[in-house]
């Protein structure tokens, strides 16, 4: 928890007056029941009405100089606070941005929202605590135990007896509640999953009839829920109960052996009452630390957390300094590349092959053949296990991110865009593209008809996710966005899957007309889809089982052979 | 609006209703407890008074009078632990019971009310919006009735020790309420600002992580990070202001306390000096006016938890008050021995009024024949399933099966006639032997075993860590895409049933194992009346009836030869595969 120090360096003023001026709050708070006891002792004993005015004025004071210290500490501490808060996440967001495929898959993307929002929050709640209360809180216990002591010295053993009581009943509920509370909270978790299945399957529960079984398994979670719920009720149920006993003791104890003191003549009647209202500032003191534990101890589980984010490391490292890229070297190169996903067998083994510029390259194989992962190590999403692969003659090792991203234009296979305009979506292929560089890739990409028929044409207003439009639109207009920058390389990851047989070949036409120069590799399931293309590479289990021409691989490949004829009728196998 | 909000008070109170013995329990435990929390004051203030100075002290009164405090402390204490017991039973067992409710209400409500609403939102109200009820509603009514008896008691506790300081108490604390009032509108406003920009920054982690290799892929990290840091500075601002608006209540009431304390000082003071009051009643009184405030507090420090808890109820509500689907026949038509003969009369259909989709369709589809639905993407080929499987139903018309109007039959049972394979494989967080006897629950590990053979997955579930008994994680992650539908596709195969439902099913299946499962499915077809969303070529050639859609209408509908002969849409379509060819 104390790692996370570092982001709460700009905030020392705060930090300092925040609690500084608690204290000179708690202050004047202990020095309140003295004043009453001074009135009923010396006022009443006296029967001065003067006195008793002038002191109460005094009251008042304290009073009012307390609430403008404790403004200026709240104040203090929601400036620290929340700008602890919005360090850790800015820096949180930065680090993510930094993680490769690898990191993601490990940590996922909803845990990471709970972490930048539930567990930071949980934190900053602790930052404004520490501010306010860490000083505070022991402060009154031990000043309430010292004014006690100065009052007398004898009765003030009572007080030491019952601070330790209650500080040791909020230790042992605290400590057997705090694990309850995580285990509701992964419970709630699995209400959570059930409640997200069955909605997303309920055309499949419901087919199946099985709606009672999936009730029935909600239920049992539910009431495991509940059920944990309250046994950990019945223990926090025990806290308060038990610490006003003591303090109600402790009260008692205070009476009964004050009033053998004041018999004998060494205490008075005010005192009495001075000890019985620092008893009573002892308890709340120690409510308010119970509370404390609780803030503290689910802040430290927070604090875990956002630092296991910080000290994930992304696995693919960027070189600093610019390749020395080659003219005459072929435009992509793979030597023996072999790669592997973190604990599972390999993925891809020992594939070597090179591309020349302007060639359009098929690849094609079963699920789970390598494919996909083939083509993320070309922009570096992953490293290589073993080999090497080049783009114009450097190891892509060598790239910035910044220059070998930028000659790649890539269509992922889920057809992702983001929440804007088509303009702006359009726009992260080139920052600065021209409507008429966009509209030329949206002709391209088949989406030109269908966006020109928008009455918003490019101002057409994108949900997140491209929700509002439909698969096949998504999937072209991804394509867009790759072509816009006119990059040297173009991967399509099994984009045309949600493309009717049509717009696939109106689409593959114009890519071949229109970008003589770029590099494509066109990743696909489907044979219409690779076979008119320079070279196909046929992958099978992760190895290279072949790579040429439709022809020649029909004839000599049988792996390929079969692909064809398990999508093709035999009169229609062979290219013209 | 107010009557609205009392509505639904009413309605969260119906909920507790069954725990009705623990809510009565509780008030009266609540009152006990407060009725002895407040005779301890009292009692050590009269002990106090019998120690008036040197040589000057009743002893055995004070014993009394402390024995007395000791077993009302106690009485106190227990009363208070069985009232916590008490609410704990009531709220978590309402929690429990609305959830298991809006559960319920996810099976029973139209799809159509599925399909159009954000899933995420569903959730939130199963989850924390029911939490919010559990915890402000039910446990603020108890503290709102506690810190009312409170202030009754202790109004009722300080006139009877004397009138006239009971009232300078009476008359300062309206200025507490006032002030923690006055906070609360301050923060309100900046709370829910708060809330609303942390919701868009969880949304735009969301979007942003979710997508992080297109991020990478144009070099966007640095404008992505811009915008986050803009999002989180509007958070940090608001953050700030809702953060120290809502900490003034706290100092802000102690102030006033200080004041209510000050009075009861000095009047008291001066009361004793005319002799109208004892200064062991002083110590009570000032025991009693910090007593006095505290409700007063803790009540305008719950009002912002009950609104959020009305919040939460409203939307519960809203989800449970949905229409559910109508209800089937009371005498249902029972399918017997299912031919799979289907007939569309005259069906009109639209998901929306303003848009007409489907309008005035027939088909007439003959036992074990084969339907190919085709169409550009989009067309809106999963309407027709919705209406074959009474997912949605028909605006006009209706649909036959062996004669029977399927609005004649129970949904399960017109169901069960379909097996179904959709786009989206659907798997749930269980073993995969569960996952594939999901339509058959009964089913051996031998007849599992044969439909996964026949769905060609047997030899990589085998190869699994637990092999059947491996638990498949949470949303299949740990499963590629082709395997999820291998799966599915086995899950069907395991049911057997009379009428077949293919939705995309092979589009993303290896294409080797896709002709083996083409070999299974074709003899799984064999007989069987079958409905195949497709757009590999060879499964529309060899279908009986092509159905061909474009804009949710079926416009075309034949065999291969006929439809070519139309030389319409169809035509152009089947031509434009050939395109690149040229």
């Amino acid at each position: 928890m104390f790692r996370l120090r570092r982001f709460l360096k700009d905030y020392k003023l705060q930090l300092i007056i925040g609690p500084i001026c608690k204290l000179i709050e708690a202050v004047f708070e202990l020095f309140i029941p003295l004043v009453t006891a001074d009135i009923i002792d010396n006022g009443v004993k006296n029967q001065d009405v003067g006195y008793v005015l002038q002191k109460g004025a005094l009251m008042l004071l304290l009073g009012a100089l307390g609430l403008g210290f404790a403004l200026v500490c709240q104040k203090s501490a929601s400036i620290a606070s929340q700008g602890f808060g919005t360090k850790v996440r800015n820096a949180m967001f930065r680090h993510i941005n930094t993680f490769s495929h690898s990191e993601l898959d490990r940590l996922g993307t909803p845990s990471l929202i709970t972490r930048m929002t539930n567990d930071v929050n949980q934190l900053q709640l602790a930052v404004a605590m520490l501010i306010r209360l860490v000083i505070r809180a022991p402060f009154l216990v031990i000043g309430a135990l010292i004014m006690a002591m100065t009052i007398d010295l004898k009765l003030s053993l009572i007080f030491f007896g019952a601070a330790l009581l209650i500080g040791l009943v909020l230790f042992i509920v605290m400590t057997r509640s705090v694990p309850f509370f995580r285990k509701i909270q992964k419970k709630l978790d699995r209400i959570s999953l059930i409640s997200r299945e069955n909605l997303s399957g309920n055309r499949v529960i419901r087919a199946f009839d099985r709606q009672e079984s999936d009730e029935a398994r909600f239920d049992e979670k539910n009431d495991e829920l509940s059920h944990t719920a309250v046994t950990v009720g019945r223990l926090s149920a025990l806290l308060n109960p038990l610490t006003y006993i003591i303090a109600q003791a402790a009260i008692i104890g205070i009476v009964w052996f004050g009033s053998r003191f004041v018999s004998d003549g060494v205490l008075l009647q005010g005192q009495i009452i001075a000890l019985v209202n620092y008893m009573t500032q002892i308890l709340l003191a120690m409510i308010v630390v119970s509370n404390l534990v609780v803030i503290f101890t689910k802040a430290s589980a927070s604090a875990a957390r956002v630092n296991e984010v910080f000290d994930t490391r992304p696995t693919v490292v960027e070189n600093e300094t610019e390749a020395q890229e080659d003219e005459a070297a072929p435009c992509i190169a793979f030597e023996n590349v072999s790669f592997r996903y973190p604990g599972s067998g390999n993925a891809l083994k020992e594939i070597s092959f090179t591309v020349n510029r302007g060639e359009t390259i098929g690849i094609i194989g079963g699920t789970g053949s390598g494919k996909s992962t083939l083509v993320s190590l070309i922009p570096r999403f992953y490293d290589a296990t073993e080999g090497r692969i080049l783009v114009n003659g450097a190891d892509v090792r060598d790239y910035t991110f910044r220059c070998l991203r930028g000659k790649i234009g890539l269509v992922p296979q889920t057809a992702a865009l983001f929440a804007g305009t088509i303009r702006e979506n359009m726009r992260w292929g080139k920052k600065d593209a021209t409507d008429k560089e966009i509209k030329k890739a949206l002709k391209i990409s088949q989406s030109y008809e269908f966006v020109s028929q928008l009455p918003e044409k490019l101002d057409k207003k994108i949900t997140a996710g491209g929700k509002n439009l439909s698969g096949g639109q998504r999937q072209r207009l991804t394509i867009a966005r790759a072509l816009v920058g006119e990059p040297e390389i173009l991967i399509l990851d099994d984009s045309a899957s949600a493309l009717d047989f049509a717009t696939d070949a109106a689409l593959r036409k114009a890519l071949h007309e229109e970008t003589k120069d770029m590099t494509v590799l066109m990743v696909s399931q489907r044979v219409g889809t690779v076979r008119y293309a320079d070279r196909i590479l046929v992958l099978d289990k992760g190895e290279l089982a072949g790579m040429g021409t439709h022809n020649e691989l029909f004839d000599h490949c049988g792996v390929y052979r079969e692909i064809c004829l398990s999508q093709l009728k035999a009169e229609e196998v062979r290219n013209p | 609006m107010k009557q609205k909000k009392k509505g639904t008070v009413k309605r969260i109170l119906r909920y507790a209703f069954p725990y009705r013995k623990s809510m009565i329990c509780a008030m009266l435990f609540a009152l006990l407890y407060v009725v002895l929390n407040l005779t301890a004051p009292v009692l050590i203030g009269l002990a106090i008074d019998k120690a008036v100075g040197q040589g000057n002290v009743d002893f055995a009164a004070v014993s009394q009078l402390l024995l007395m405090t000791a077993v009302t402390v106690l009485g106190g204490a227990v009363f208070q632990w069985l009232m916590g017991l008490c609410i704990n039973t009531v709220s978590y067992c309402t929690v429990r019971d609305m959830r298991r409710e809006v559960f319920r209400k996810f099976n029973s409500v139209p799809l159509r009310y599925i399909d159009g609403h954000p899933h995420g939102d569903l959730i939130s109200r199963i989850i924390n919006d029911a939490d919010a009820v559990g915890d402000g509603l039910l446990q603020g009514i108890t503290q709102l009735f506690s810190g009312i008896i409170m202030i009754v008691c202790t109004l009722a506790f300080m006139l009877m020790l004397n009138g006239w300081i009971a009232l300078v108490v009476v008359v300062i604390t309206p200025l507490s309420m006032f002030v923690a009032a006055f906070i609360t509108r301050l923060s309100q406003k900046q709370f829910k600002e708060q809330s609303e920009t942390q919701g868009e920054l969880s949304a735009y982690i969301n979007e942003y992580v979710g997508q992080q290799k297109l991020v990478k892929a144009f070099g966007y990290e640095d404008e992505v990070q811009e915008r986050f840091e803009e999002i989180n500075g509007r958070l940090y601002v608001c953050g700030k202001k809702s953060q120290f608006y809502s900490s003034l209540a706290n100092p802000s009431t102690r102030f006033v306390n200080g004041i209510v304390t000050t009075a009861v000082c000095i009047t008291g003071a001066i009361s004793v000096i005319n002799h109208t009051l004892t200064v062991g009643q002083i110590s009570a009184f000032i025991t009693y006016a910090n007593q006095y405030t505290k409700p007063f507090n803790e009540v305008t420090g719950v009002i912002p938890q009950l609104q959020s808890a009305l919040a939460g109820a409203e939307r519960v509500f809203a989800l449970l008050d949905e229409p559910d689907q109508e209800p089937d026949p009371e005498t249902p038509v029972v399918p017997e021995h299912c031919q799979g003969k289907l007939d569309i009369e005259n069906v009109s259909f639209s998901y929306t009024p303003e848009k007409k989709l489907i309008t005035n369709f027939n088909l007439h589809v003959r036992p074990g024949s084969r339907i190919a639905i085709v169409g550009p993407t989009g067309c809106g080929k999963t309407t027709l399933i919705n209406l074959l499987m009474r997912f949605y139903d028909v605006n006009e018309g209706n649909i036959r099966i062996d004669g029977n109007s399927i609005y004649d039959m129970r949904r399960e049972d017109v169901r069960s006639l379909y097996g179904m394979v959709l786009q989206e494989s659907w798997l749930y967080h269980a073993t995969v032997f569960e996952n594939i006897s999901y339509g058959k629950p009964d089913a051996t590990l031998d007849e599992v075993k044969q439909a996964a053979r026949s769905a060609f997955i047997d030899h990589f579930i085998e190869r699994m860590p637990q092999s059947y008994d491996t638990v498949i994680s949470e949303d299949g992650a740990n499963l590629s895409q082709g395997q999820r539908q291998l799966l599915c596709i086995a899950r069907v195969m395991l049911c057997d049933p009379p009428m077949l439902i293919l939705d995309e099913a092979t589009s993303s299946i290896d294409t080797r194992t896709e002709l083996k499962i083409q070999e299974a499915f074709n003899n799984m077809m064999k007989g069987r009346t079958s409905f195949i969303v497709a757009h590999r070529l060879s499964t529309i050639k060899e279908a009986d009836v092509i159905l061909v859609m474009k804009d949710g209408n079926i416009i075309e509908q034949g065999n291969h030869q006929k439809l070519m002969s139309l030389q319409g849409f169809y035509y152009r379509l089947y031509n434009s595969q050939f395109a690149s060819s040229t």
